[in-house]
């Protein structure tokens, strides 16, 4: 992947898939489900390529745990067909499908010990007592539970619940691995280190992981492609870096991450180069989007750690009249995150501005003060403008 | 913690309340009738020997002790009369279980899969029949099963039988009356387990390939082991020990354990022999709590 804002504003070919061939493993056509008058998803159309780690993250209520249950078949479309393989798998039932699910508290069945959990989908995958056998015998080594198979589930620790889950799930060898939340019911140690265990094991394993989750930091880690999604709705669907850098709307952009949204009106369109006259801000100079927003009411939008502070005016050539963005304002409040220290300023012409700042340094040689004049300063590119 | 920090002395001193209870209304109970066991039938006020009378002295009281005997359960053992009750009960409690499963599982599994605001009102229509009093509705099964009952009236009308048929005073009957004043009692502890098993793991079987059926057999059966066990349990024990109903419903033919019981005590007066009899049964009795205990005690090791 290159690094240049190029990439990131204009190329797009990673986020659509036009191709015709290969045909994806899962393509949802149009699919909506209503549960009387609500309708959890409305119409929704979505592919999936073989080997792809994807996302679904959402708030709740989006409709995410919805689609995934369909994908598995709990829950039949009302309208739309979701087909795997080309083959349109809307009327079969969960236990003929080629997809396994790993659900959200697991699922584990409390009177089975970890082998039998394991292959309690095998008899009927028409494997034999030594097939069995030898294939959990793989699972267990795989997900790493050597000398536990003959515990209960309630023996197990958390993490450990979550690698027979996983085991349980990936024992059949699916097509499609749907995963419900996996890691919600682990603590935040423990989290991180599963995911990039669960990303080697997609890898090693080449399988298709779909993945339904609330947490962002956790889609953004793991997957591949990202579908955000909100009132049963994807509202866009990209590389966790063209997500949070080139939000599709202001309700992605503020959903992802954290963001300044400043409210303005577009004075003059350059060729490249907006010049807007935010509220409480100033004049600010953005780089025209892609797809150009009509219309002079616009939003733009800055991520905290994309601003700089300086605690004297800017050098000229570097300043406003040079096509930075600069604005004064006095530091209102700190919040120290330890990594990194947020700034909330408040600025002359009256908004509020989030800084977020790297504490390189131990000593606080860097940290700027409540009260103290500083002026934020932040490059064109940096800008995301969005349609209000 | 223990409870001795958790609990104020006055709650602390409550917790005695059911010991005294057991001691008081069971065990002391239980021991005069253990005494009564071990004397001899006599045609006296009370009727049987030796009584403890403190009048006498310790002299007295060791003459009593001296005249107990275990010529009863001797009695008990020889006789096969008495070893046939017992026999009888246990199987007729042992079917009637049965057959209190397999009408009472369908039923409990049917509740536990109502929607949620419906369960409390199948729960009302099983209890509600406790309401009218046990014998009046033994008696409505007397009426409707008896030559000319209902029962027969819509068999004949319906044309599935030509001549009445006898129901009453059959074990047919008599199994009909036990399992339809049981019901409850199986269907309330299997519905309990039923209620919290985890839909999400039938959903989990069907995604592993199994299909509903098998699933049932998988896992709601393993899973409901317990209220079976339970609900099991809390019919065996008083069918063991039932009298009315294989009194009023079924034949005079074969007796069981509370029938001998009553004869003994009502009719031939034999106080000691039939307080014999009620401390077997209470022996046999333990057998099947004893297992449950086993049971449970091996499930609470394994958390």
């Amino acid at each position: 992947m290159t690094n240049s804002a190029d990439t990131i504003d204009k190329a797009a070919a990673e986020d659509t898939v036009v191709v015709a061939y290969p045909a994806p493993l899962l393509r949802i056509d149009t699919v909506t489900r209503r549960f009387g008058a609500h309708i959890a998803v409305d119409g929704l159309s979505l592919d999936i390529q073989a080997g792809e780690f994807f996302a679904l993250l959402g708030p709740s209520g989006c409709g995410k745990t919805t689609l995934l249950r369909m994908l598995a078949g709990f829950e039949t479309p009302d309208e739309g067909r979701i087909a795997l393989n080309g083959e349109d798998i809307a009327a079969v039932p969960p236990h003929r499908r080629p997809v396994n699910m790993m659900f959200q508290n697991y699922a584990l069945f409390p009177h089975l010990n970890v082998r039998d959990n394991i292959g309690f989908g095998l008899k009927t995958a028409g494997l034999t007592r030594a097939g069995i056998d030898e294939r959990v015998a793989e699972m267990v080594a795989l997900v790493k539970l050597d000398g536990l198979e003959k515990r209960k589930p309630d023996q197990l620790s958390g993490g450990q619940r979550q690698r027979v889950a996983l085991a349980r799930a990936l024992a059949r060898h699916p097509q499609l691995l749907l995963l419900d939340e996996p890691l919600a019911a682990l603590d935040k140690k423990l989290r991180e280190e599963t995911q990039a265990e669960l990303m080697a094991l997609q890898r090693q394993l080449g399988l298709t992981f779909v993945i339904v989750t609330h947490d962002q930091d956790e889609a953004m880690s793991m997957a591949d492609r990202i579908g955000v999604m909100k009132d049963g709705r994807l509202q866009q669907v990209a590389t966790p870096r063209r997500l949070y850098e080139a939000p599709a709307s202001r309700w992605v952009a503020e959903f992802v991450g954290d963001i300044n949204m400043i409210e303005g009106d577009i004075r003059v369109r350059d060729a490249h180069r907006l010049t807007i006259e935010g509220r409480g801000v100033g004049t600010l100079f953005a780089v025209e989007p892609r797809e150009a927003v009509s219309g002079d009411e616009v939003c733009l939008a800055i991520r905290p750690e994309k601003i700089r502070l300086s605690r004297r005016g800017l050098a000229p050539g570097l300043n406003h009249s040079g096509g930075m963005n600069s604005v004064e304002g006095v530091v209102s409040d700190v919040g120290y995150l330890g990594g990194r220290s947020i700034y909330r300023l408040k600025l002359d012409y009256g908004g509020m501005l989030r800084v977020a700042l790297a504490n390189t340094a131990r000593l606080d040689v860097d940290s700027y003060g409540i009260d103290e004049r500083v002026t934020a300063w932040f490059t064109p590119d940096d800008c995301v403008v969005l349609p209000r | 913690m223990s409870a001795k920090s958790l609990f104020s002395a006055p709650a602390r001193r409550m917790a005695i309340a059911p010991y005294v209870w057991m001691v008081l209304f069971f065990l002391l109970p239980f021991g005069f009738v253990v005494k009564i066991s071990l004397s001899q039938t006599v045609l006296a006020q009370p009727p049987y020997l030796p009584v403890f009378d403190l009048s006498g002295g310790m002299a007295g009281l060791r003459d009593a002790f001296a005249a107990l005997s275990l010529d009863n359960f001797r009695a008990l053992l020889a006789d096969h009369l008495y070893v046939a009750s017992y026999l009888r009960s246990v199987v007729v409690a042992f079917t009637s279980t049965v057959l209190l499963l397999v009408v009472g599982y369908p039923i409990a599994y049917g509740m536990a899969r109502l929607p949620r605001r419906w369960q409390g009102v199948a729960m009302m229509l099983v209890i509600v029949p406790f309401w009218t009093s046990f014998l009046i509705r033994i008696y409505a099964w007397m009426n409707i099963l008896q030559h000319d009952g209902l029962l027969n009236q819509v068999l004949l009308a319906l044309h599935v039988v030509s001549a009445p048929v006898v129901w009453l005073s059959t074990d047919s009957a008599m199994y009909l009356g036990i399992v339809y004043s049981y019901l409850p009692f199986m269907i309330l502890p299997l519905y309990a387990t039923l209620a919290k098993l985890d839909p999400m793991l039938l959903e989990a079987a069907a995604d592993l390939g199994v299909s509903r059926a098998n699933a049932f057999w998988m896992v709601t059966v393993p899973l409901s082991w317990r209220g079976m066990f339970a609900g099991a349990l809390l019919c065996f024990i008083p069918i063991v020990g039932e009298f009315v109903i294989p009194d009023l419903l079924a034949g005079s033919d074969a007796m069981m354990i509370g029938q001998t019981l009553w004869l003994e005590f009502f009719t031939n007066k034999d106080w000691p022999l039939a307080s014999a009899l009620a401390v077997v049964l209470l022996g046999l009795l333990l057998v099947p709590l004893l297992v449950y205990d086993r049971v449970q005690r091996r499930q609470l090791e394994h958390r």
